[in-house]
């Protein structure tokens, strides 16, 4: 049967793009905040536009942080869109103010230093070599608007001496004149957990096929 | 890897309607803004804008039942302006589907509206659009142009640069630079006040009115536009999406 894609609905998020998004690609999606659907879900996707301490303090106010955890910890898919790509790391600052993320990734979400913030239209990536979401789109455009961004990526060592980890998949992007554009974390692959700071389901035809590829890997 | 430069077909929708005549082939009904819509997305338009030129609130209603249905079939960001006054209008736009709504003459009387809604729903959704003219006659400004309010025949004597600079300020997170000089002359946009705009803005900057020919849209990339919007040169189908892409590429200009 079609995979069943949770979109969780908590008051942050383009959602209804998200949903018709996933559900043009095969998804069979539900649009909730319940925790059970969540949990149970093939895939849960966590959307988020606007502030990263407004989006932790919706995600908490509907659980959805234990909800994601939960998922993790059971090996469960999980994919984070934009500021829900940001809230997965370890804190977010803001206008001077650090608010705490998920902290699945090591890292600091902070301004992106260019003449031009905020990064907003269709930009190219270096797709991680592997990389199962961008698999037949790795030289297409996608479309960002963001003004913060994760600009460094650090992997655990404790994680990295175990035999059996296996190492995240990190997509870049570069944002800003050629020769000084300041660089960020465009996607994620790591185990159960995927995120984009991109909008696929804003981003046409490529964002479709991304979605596509993470709705087949459920 | 340098971010495109954006090209945005307009189209001004009243009653649920597209009121500026439409010119396309193979078009079942050149005055529903959803198949416009989706026409543009697969012409390769980077965005699509709907302005709601309605005068009755039962009209806006409508509008945001033509963004929902656009919604479920476009998957390119949508923009949505005309007529927004509060940040409650933001919210049902966004809520139907659209991804940043335009605001204008609200935040001309009342410029905290322009943080009111970046401090709700974040700089990103907020595109400030400003009308702006030459100066002419008794009338100064430090800059040269004024913002205009209805449809560029009221002048206010604001600075339309100082404006643009405040409301950036203020939270818009981009600007919409519309010169009521050039609108509808197909003559090319005012690159003049683009270039002013520019220099004192720091968030991305739309060139619009004038549009005329593809090297039109080569020349406001050149002056520092980030996104390039034009209604009748694409809705009388005098330019495709595709023409003014290919012709901006081959200047060197990024495109997608």
């Amino acid at each position: 049967g079609r995979p069943r894609v949770v979109v969780l609905d908590y008051g942050f998020g383009n959602v209804r793009s998200a949903v018709r998004a996933l559900e043009r690609v095969g998804a069979d999606v539900e649009l909730t905040a319940d925790r059970d659907a969540a949990a149970e879900a093939h895939g849960l996707v966590v959307p988020g536009v606007g502030a990263f301490a407004a989006c932790m303090e919706g995600l908490r106010a509907v659980r959805g942080d234990q909800v994601v955890d939960r998922r993790l910890a059971g090996g469960r898919p999980v994919l984070g869109i934009c500021v829900g790509m940001q809230v997965m790391f370890d804190a977010g600052v803001e206008h001077g103010v650090r608010a705490e993320g998920l902290g699945e990734w090591r890292g600091v979400v902070e301004h992106l230093d260019a003449p031009v913030v905020p990064h907003m239209g269709w930009s190219g990536v270096d797709a991680a070599s592997g990389s199962t979401l961008f698999r037949g789109v790795e030289d297409e455009r996608f479309y960002f608007v963001h003004s913060y961004g994760a600009q460094t990526f650090a992997q655990g060592h404790d994680e990295a001496a175990d035999p059996r980890y296996t190492p995240p998949r990190v997509t870049w992007a570069e944002h800003g004149p050629d020769g000084g554009a300041v660089r960020f974390v465009a996607a994620v692959e790591d185990g159960p957990l995927s995120a984009t700071q991109f909008h696929p389901e804003k981003s046409g035809d490529a964002g479709a096929t991304l979605l596509e590829n993470w709705v087949r890997s459920l | 890897m340098t971010v495109a430069v954006r090209v945005i077909p307009c189209l001004d929708v009243d009653a649920g309607r597209v009121v500026k005549g439409v010119n396309f082939e193979n078009l079942r009904d050149a005055g529903d803004p959803v198949e416009l819509a989706a026409r543009y997305d697969a012409e390769g338009a980077d965005e699509v804008t709907f302005l709601d030129v309605s005068a009755s609130s039962g009209n806006r209603e409508t509008m945001v039942d033509v963004v929902r249905r656009t919604a479920d079939q476009v998957f390119v960001p949508l923009t949505v302006g005309g007529g927004v006054r509060s940040t409650d209008d933001v919210d049902r736009l966004l809520r139907a589907g659209a991804d940043k709504v335009g605001v204008n003459t609200a935040a001309i009387a009342r410029p905290e509206l322009v943080a009111e809604i970046a401090d709700r729903f974040g700089n990103q959704v907020l595109t400030l659009s400003v009308d702006a003219r030459r100066v002419t006659g008794e009338v100064t400004t430090p800059s040269g142009y004024e913002v205009t309010t209805h449809g560029g025949r009221r002048g206010t004597g604001i600075d339309a640069v100082e404006w643009a600079e405040r409301a950036a300020g203020l939270g818009a997170g981009e600007i919409l630079l519309n010169s009521m000089d050039a609108d509808g002359t197909t003559g090319g946009f005012d690159l003049e006040m683009l270039r002013a705009v520019r220099e004192r803005v720091t968030v991305p900057l739309i060139a619009s009115g004038g549009a005329g020919t593809p090297e039109h849209f080569v020349e406001a990339a050149r002056a520092g536009a980030d996104a390039v919007l034009a209604a009748s040169v694409f809705h009388f189908g005098a330019l495709t999406v595709g023409q003014v892409k290919d012709a901006m590429r081959a200047a060197g200009v990024v495109v997608r």
